[in-house]
């Protein structure tokens, strides 16, 4: 009889996702056998989602001290940087892939909700968000179908909340037809004696849950979050919360009103595993424990089972521990902004767990068990190189021929759906709320956005070219650092620090893992040649459908600093008769690049040419030069190459360039390569020695190679274009697929 | 002058639009709470953009039953000024302080960007101060702003010259290419036939800052300081 039992329990868990080792554990920390709520708890808990299981080894890699770091990864909700002047940001970048790709506007719009709430959770007001997506093929109904989704879901929800969307990344592959990625960021600003923190202490502190009620929405989130999608996964439907920005809104507030009162011991929202993550993280970051009452915690349905209360991932809910005896204060608050709560328990010394209902215990584990660093599970997972990788450094620039006509392939390039203006997505997006913004009316590589309260400002992109971690995960995953780090000194800002966005296949493939191990080194490399520490982020794991893995995609979100608001940078070109100067080194090289991807469909070749030393020196000159007050406008090399880099800066004030191929390189590497460490500049003539002559004896590249007319874009001569028939491609080709019939 | 801006829950053009009028205008400056009743002796009303109550129901549609509301419709029938800015202006033509209904765009979609708009008239303080034939750069934010009015009330408000701003291209002129919602007549702003009652969807408060290097806006409220009769 027993060992049926046993049997049974054992069934259970492996149908949660639980391994059977995992159960056994469970049985060892417990000392007896668990029962169903506590086995869905730690099946929560423990998914790859909440645990980092299959990770955390190899994210301790990563540097993450800087003399500015007030909280380290995983500490907090959320990183914490100081700025200087008493004021500090908070910001991270998360994933919602999943629920994305099965609901996507309801997807994504929580996706932006839970962000924010780490972000406002550690006592931050958001003041900015940006986003990185991810789709298949753009000419497919379904592509299609779920770009507006997700676009008008974080529109609807980021827009209503009220805090401006400044910028963003969005990339089309066949790899994520199945699966597409949507990550949400967010940055937010706290005085740094009004920090909050994620912790529980102090016995017989009451513990308030307020916010949304709890519904059945989102039930197993976390474990369908940890696994791949299948045809299947519509029946997950239900694992997809529901957001609501204006209760959102009212969250924020009451927050950081509850907060500014000084009685506040520790706060966190409810994301994956809701009720027990955050009773968990917060109780052992306290080494304390918790009696909560779960008969007490408002409810949507009646008769929701001790289970489903929980680990429901209702949106719009947040956990208080609040100092006793200033109950009624709190309450005050909470009741001016109508936002509904309930005192559910309390804060015990036991270190335990103990959940009631109606007066019974339904489950009682120890508090640390449950966590990530405490009793979760750690596994080193085996890798091994893909046969892939080996075969795509095989390629060489000579297996191409050179096309005759190279402006057919400059046309080719601005209406490619990668490289073409984003226009129609972000536009759906408040990007000015909040009056902060100061890349509006002034564009440039990455989001500029004043902290009003002090003389500085934020800079912040987000950046991975995963067609270039897919070739070579370790440099394509140093690029995406280094991108990003080029992005804010581009428009006059200092990296400061980083948060990551790790999504990937399956873990258990040896293959991917290999991508994720590959990632990790490439990343660890460039932060610390960049000294912008990893202040935390998520993994992402089982983004893969019957179609395979998508590209190994850790985005990165990256925080600059503008301590000078004199030193904001452009990237538009100002005036006809501007001298253009390519700084960097230019090479022969085309490799992974837009060109031979999409122009002649090779999709094997190795990541483009990049050397973090040489990277390193170029940020160092632009940044000098930019202070010495030497450029008009700075403009990175990405993605289509040159061309595109000076269209783009061409582009914005309806102006042209002539300029001259360099006769070193193939005229289509030197065009249309993607190799990394350039900036185009422009400078004003009467500043031509003075420029020159700082740029002797830096040790980095520069070239005149033409400069700024009117109207036309001139290459060696040849009249290739107008200035309108370039915007017309390139503002056109997304609104030719998305509002088509 | 002191100006008195409503906070309505899920609005978040407040902090901004009281952040102009403070640091960039220099005036005084009163928050007024949703719940409260008292108008703190305000001069001049402004209902700020966001999302009031949601805006579950309809834009504005609940926010006009809210208990500071009832006064601000009572101050703005004793002729005291009232100014909505985008969800603001939703509110005011949903308590029928100002005529016609904001639509949800042509497009179907939210628009957030930067527009032109010309005043249409010099007959209000709003405007008086405006040069009439300048473009000024404003940016918009809305997915229900396509002005409407039924024929006989579209008539009537631009007979009456109620018609404040219209939409139009940087070299002033009014064209359907320049019109960014649908609205009627391209309108972007319209007032009461008293003329102290102002909506306008285009935040002028968005241009007013020397940072964001659009500062268009501040003609708006220059105007206003400088033809208000206290």
């Amino acid at each position: 009889m027993a060992t049926q039992t046993e049997d049974k329990l054992l069934n259970i868990a492996l149908q949660l996702g639980l391994l059977e080792e995992e159960y056994h554990r469970i049985v060892e920390i417990l000392g007896r056998k668990p029962n169903f709520t506590e086995l869905s708890c730690y099946a929560a808990m423990w998914s790859e989602h909440c645990s980092y299981k299959n990770s955390i080894v190899w994210l301790k890699k990563l540097p993450k001290d800087s003399p500015r770091m007030l909280a380290k990864a995983g500490e907090e909700n959320a990183g914490l940087v100081d700025i200087g002047g008493g004021w500090a940001v908070s910001f991270k970048i998360e994933s919602h892939n999943h629920p994305s790709a099965i609901e996507p506007y309801q997807g994504a719009a929580t996706g932006v909700g839970g962000i924010n709430r780490d972000v406002f959770s550690m006592g931050a007001r958001p003041i900015a968000q940006l986003n990185s997506l991810r789709f298949g093929d753009i000419s497919t109904p379904k592509t299609q179908r779920l770009l507006r989704g997700v676009v008008k879901g974080i529109g609807d929800y980021g827009n209503a909340f009220g805090i401006p969307t400044v910028g963003g990344e969005i990339f089309f592959d066949k790899c994520y037809q199945t699966n597409p990625l949507v990550n949400a960021f967010s940055a937010g600003v706290v005085r740094t004696d009004r920090v909050a923190k994620a912790i529980a202490k102090g016995k017989g502190n009451p513990v308030y849950i307020f916010g949304s009620a709890t519904g059945r929405d989102g039930i197993h989130g976390a474990s369908f979050a940890s696994k791949e999608i299948t045809k299947d996964s519509e029946k997950d439907l239900p694992a997809v919360q529901v957001g609501d920005p204006f209760m959102e809104k009212l969250l924020l507030e009451a927050t950081l009103e509850a907060i500014a009162t000084g009685h506040v011991i520790g706060v966190q929202d409810m994301g994956a595993a809701g009720v027990i993550c955050s009773t968990a993280e917060m109780s052992a970051r306290g080494e304390s424990g918790m009696d909560i009452h779960l008969d007490k915690v408002p409810t949507r349905q009646e008769g929701m089972q001790p289970f489903e209360i929980l680990i429901s991932e209702s949106q719009e809910r947040m956990l208080m521990v609040v100092k006793k005896g200033k109950e009624k204060e709190i309450e005050k608050i909470f009741d001016k902004w109508d936002v509904a709560y309930a005192k559910i328990g309390e804060v015990t010394d036991s270190k335990e767990l103990r959940f009631f209902m109606k007066g019974d215990v339904v489950a009682k584990m120890p508090a640390e068990s449950l966590v990530l660093g405490g009793g979760a599970p750690v596994y080193y997972r085996e890798y091994k190189e893909p046969a892939y990788f080996q075969e795509y450094k095989k390629f060489h620039i000579s297996q191409v021929k050179e096309p005759r006509n190279l402006k057919k392939v400059a046309r080719f390039l601005l209406q490619q759906p990668n490289i073409a203006s984003k226009r129609w997505v972000y536009e759906q997006y408040d990007s000015m709320v909040g009056t902060a913004n100061q890349s509006t009316n002034a564009p440039s590589d990455a989001a500029v956005v004043a902290v009003k309260e002090t003389d500085k400002s934020i800079v912040i992109t987000v950046d991975c070219n995963s067609r270039y971690v897919h070739a070579d995960p370790e440099q394509g995953t140093a690029i995406a650092v280094a991108e990003a780090a080029r992005n804010i000194v581009c428009s006059g800002g200092e990296p400061i620090a980083i948060t990551n966005c790790l999504n990937f296949g399956n873990p258990y493939n040896p293959e991917v893992y290999w991508q994720f191990v590959h990632a990790i080194l490439g990343m660890k490399k460039a932060c610390e040649r960049f000294e912008t520490p990893v202040t935390g982020g998520n993994v992402s794991f089982y983004n893969q459908s019957e179609e395979g893995p998508v590209f190994p995609t850790p985005t990165i979100g990256m925080l600059g600093l503008l301590e000078n608001r004199a030193w904001q940078m452009t990237l538009d070109f100002k005036k006809a008769g501007d001298l253009i100067y390519l700084i960097g080194s230019p090479k022969n090289c085309i490799s992974s690049s837009e060109y031979l991807y999409a122009y002649h469909g090779v999709e094997a070749s190795p990541a483009p040419f990049f050397h973090l030393d040489e990277e390193w020196e170029v940020q160092q000159v632009i940044k000098q030069l930019i202070r010495a007050g030497l450029l008009r406008s700075a403009h990175d090399v990405s993605d289509g190459g040159l061309f595109v880099t000076l269209a783009e800066s061409a582009m914005p004030r309806g102006l042209g360039f002539r300029i001259r191929t360099d006769k070193r390189f193939r005229r289509d590497a030197y065009l249309f390569g993607e190799s990394q460490s350039r900036v185009v500049v422009s400078v004003k003539p009467t500043h031509q020695k003075k420029f020159e002559k700082f740029m002797e004896g830096k040790g980095v590249e520069y070239r005149l190679i033409g400069e700024v007319i009117k109207e036309h874009f001139i290459v060696d001569k040849d009249k290739w274009m107008e200035v309108h028939e370039a915007q017309e491609l390139y503002e056109g080709a997304l609104p030719r697929y998305m509002e088509q019939g | 002058m002191k100006f008195g801006v409503v906070v309505f829950p899920g609005s978040n053009c407040d902090e901004d639009m009281i952040y102009t009028l403070r640091h960039v205008m220099g005036q005084k400056v009163v928050k007024l709470w949703h719940k409260d009743t008292d108008l703190q002796g305000v001069d001049f009303v402004v209902l700020p953009g966001g999302f009031s109550y949601g805006d579950y129901l309809r834009a504005g549609a609940i926010a006009r039953f809210s208990p500071i509301m009832q006064e601000v419709i009572r101050h703005a029938k004793r002729g005291g000024y009232v100014m909505g800015i985008c969800n603001g202006f939703q509110i005011l033509t949903e308590s029928g302080l100002l005529e016609g209904a904001l639509l949800r765009n042509l497009n179907q979609r939210y628009i957030c960007k930067n527009v032109y708009i010309k005043p249409a008239t010099q007959n209000t303080i709003l405007t008086a101060g405006l040069s009439q034939k300048k473009a000024y750069k404003i940016p918009i934010a809305h997915g229900e702003g396509r002005f409407y009015a039924p024929k006989d009330m579209l008539k009537s408000i631009r007979d009456n010259d109620q018609i404040l701003f219209q939409y139009c291209d940087a070299q002033g002129k009014v064209s359907e290419e320049a019109n960014p919602n649908g609205s009627l007549l391209n309108i972007a702003g319209i007032c009461n036939k008293e003329r102290n009652v102002f909506g306008m969807m285009p935040h002028p408060e968005r241009a007013a800052d020397e940072l964001l290097k659009n500062t268009d806006g501040r003609a708006f409220f220059e105007s206003i300081l400088e033809h208000v009769a206290v």
